[in-house]
């Protein structure tokens, strides 16, 4: 499949972001854990689409979305690989990898379920020690885990 | 002389080498010295948030020793916490009480969180799995003292190395001091990854054993456990193992003479009761050693360490 034929699966947005190079298996984790589900505006979304690096592939466009250090720290944690290109008036105006934090702040929850942090009203707060396979320590419980929750 | 005033000792790794060797100092000084009031002064927050008896009483103990006052609970039934009332405001009420706290819990990481709410230090008594620093301190000044020396140890460790918190913590305490570490537990039990990792990375030699004769000849240090019923999600894996090593006097035949045993306690079956009046045992003042630990770490984290002779 050609780029060409892409776009016109997945048509172009005049402002907005697109998250490009979405692992396949994680195009739907993405759409969830950004709320993109419960957004007003158009939200173009493809996958299992061809990709020279990565096999299969995901997209998502998202029409007047711009997002958040805290969700860029989600996106980056669930699919590392993904690409952020930003749009104003068809055209790109920024595009970028993501980037693992080093800190972890809220987002994550803790695996171990005896965890302070599972049983008190509090935030999470975890320490990458490994980008690949992500494994993250819990500040609290001192627990690594490589299974990765987003609360 | 490393300055520890209002430093929390939540986990080991929140003390450096200097640290450790500081508190250790000051803890012989209360072995021969242990009733020094330098604290009279100040209120000593006792909250158990589960049973303990050598802990609790240790440290009681220890600040009574000081001067201190104690006040808390060892029974969380009769607190607030029964109302529904959450860790973060019960810190924040005895801690406007208290000039230290002094805390165990049985979640894993309590004592952290319990520490960032609270404006006056905290020490952890243990959380949950987790951690139990002050038994590591004391850990350590039982080694020094019946070895003269932390430094290019053999230390065998024995029994459920997975769950045992104890010897999680001494394998990160004495990678500062160059030791080299003998794991002898059943493959379900043996030492995570993660700590054995942590001996790798400080540059120490670890080994794996499944039998207990094997590391008796050359051991200086042989840090026994007991397997915990109360970690396993399935009794029928506690049975498996529950007896698979167990410390008979016959079987110290041929170990060093400078060998001593410990033992975090209680202890159920694993130190045969014929251990005890060897030479070798060392676990019953183990015990008493946390106390003068408990006392310098008290005094140290309250800025008095320099009143103590």
């Amino acid at each position: 499949m050609t780029t060409n034929n892409k776009e016109l699966i997945v048509k172009k947005i005049d402002n907005g972001t697109v998250i490009d190079h979405i692992p396949a298996d994680k195009v739907f984790a993405v759409v969830k854990v950004l709320g993109l589900d419960i957004l007003k505006d158009e939200i173009l979304i493809g996958t299992n689409l061809e990709s020279q690096k990565y096999g299969k592939k995901g997209i998502i466009k998202a029409k007047n979305k711009y997002f958040q250090p805290e969700e860029l720290d989600k996106l980056a944690i669930i699919a590392p690989t993904a690409t952020l290109i930003t749009i104003k008036d068809y055209a790109v105006v920024e595009k970028r990898c993501l980037e693992i934090p080093k800190e972890i702040h809220k987002i994550v929850k803790c695996i171990n379920p005896n965890c302070i942090t599972n049983v008190e009203e509090m935030d999470t707060l975890f320490n990458v020690v490994k980008e690949e396979p992500l494994t993250l320590q819990c500040h609290y419980c001192e627990k690594t885990m490589t299974e990765i929750k987003i609360r | 002389m490393t300055n520890l005033k209002n430093k929390n000792l939540i986990s080991i790794t929140d003390y450096s080498k200097e640290d450790y060797l500081s508190v250790l100092d000051l803890a012989e000084k209360f072995e021969k010295n242990p009733n020094q009031p330098v604290l009279s002064d100040k209120v000593v927050g006792s909250l158990f948030f589960e049973p303990s008896t050598r802990t609790r009483l240790s440290f009681e103990t220890a600040a009574n020793r000081l001067g201190a006052r104690v006040i808390g609970f060892s029974n969380p039934t009769a607190t607030s916490l029964q109302k529904g009332e959450s860790l973060h405001d019960t810190i924040m009420m005895v801690s406007s009480y208290v000039d230290i706290i002094v805390m165990r819990h049985p979640k894993d990481g309590a004592s952290r969180y319990a520490a960032e709410v609270s404006p006056v230090p905290v020490i952890n008594a243990g959380d949950g799995a987790n951690q139990h620093p002050t038994q590591c301190m004391l850990d350590l000044y039982s080694i020094r003292k019946t070895q003269g020396t932390l430094e290019n140890l053999q230390i065998a460790m024995v029994g459920d190395l997975k769950y045992g918190r104890t010897v999680h913590s001494l394998v990160q305490a004495m990678s500062n001091f160059k030791a080299e570490f003998h794991f002898v537990s059943p493959e379900s039990l043996s030492m995570p990854e993660n700590v054995k990792m942590y001996a790798k990375n400080a540059g120490l030699k670890y080994h794996e054993y499944r039998k207990l004769e094997d590391v008796i000849p050359f051991a200086d240090i042989i840090y026994m456990t007991r397997i915990q019923k109360e970690r396993f999600p399935d009794i029928l894996e506690y049975e498996k193992v529950k007896d698979s090593y167990i410390l008979d006097a016959v079987l110290l035949k041929g170990c060093k003479d400078n060998m001593k045993i410990l033992h975090p306690l209680p202890r159920v079956n694993e130190i045969a009761m014929n251990v005890d009046k060897t030479n070798y045992a060392y676990y019953f003042q183990q015990a008493k050693n946390g106390m003068f630990v408990r006392q310098a770490l008290i005094t140290s984290i309250l800025g008095y360490a320099d009143k103590i002779k």
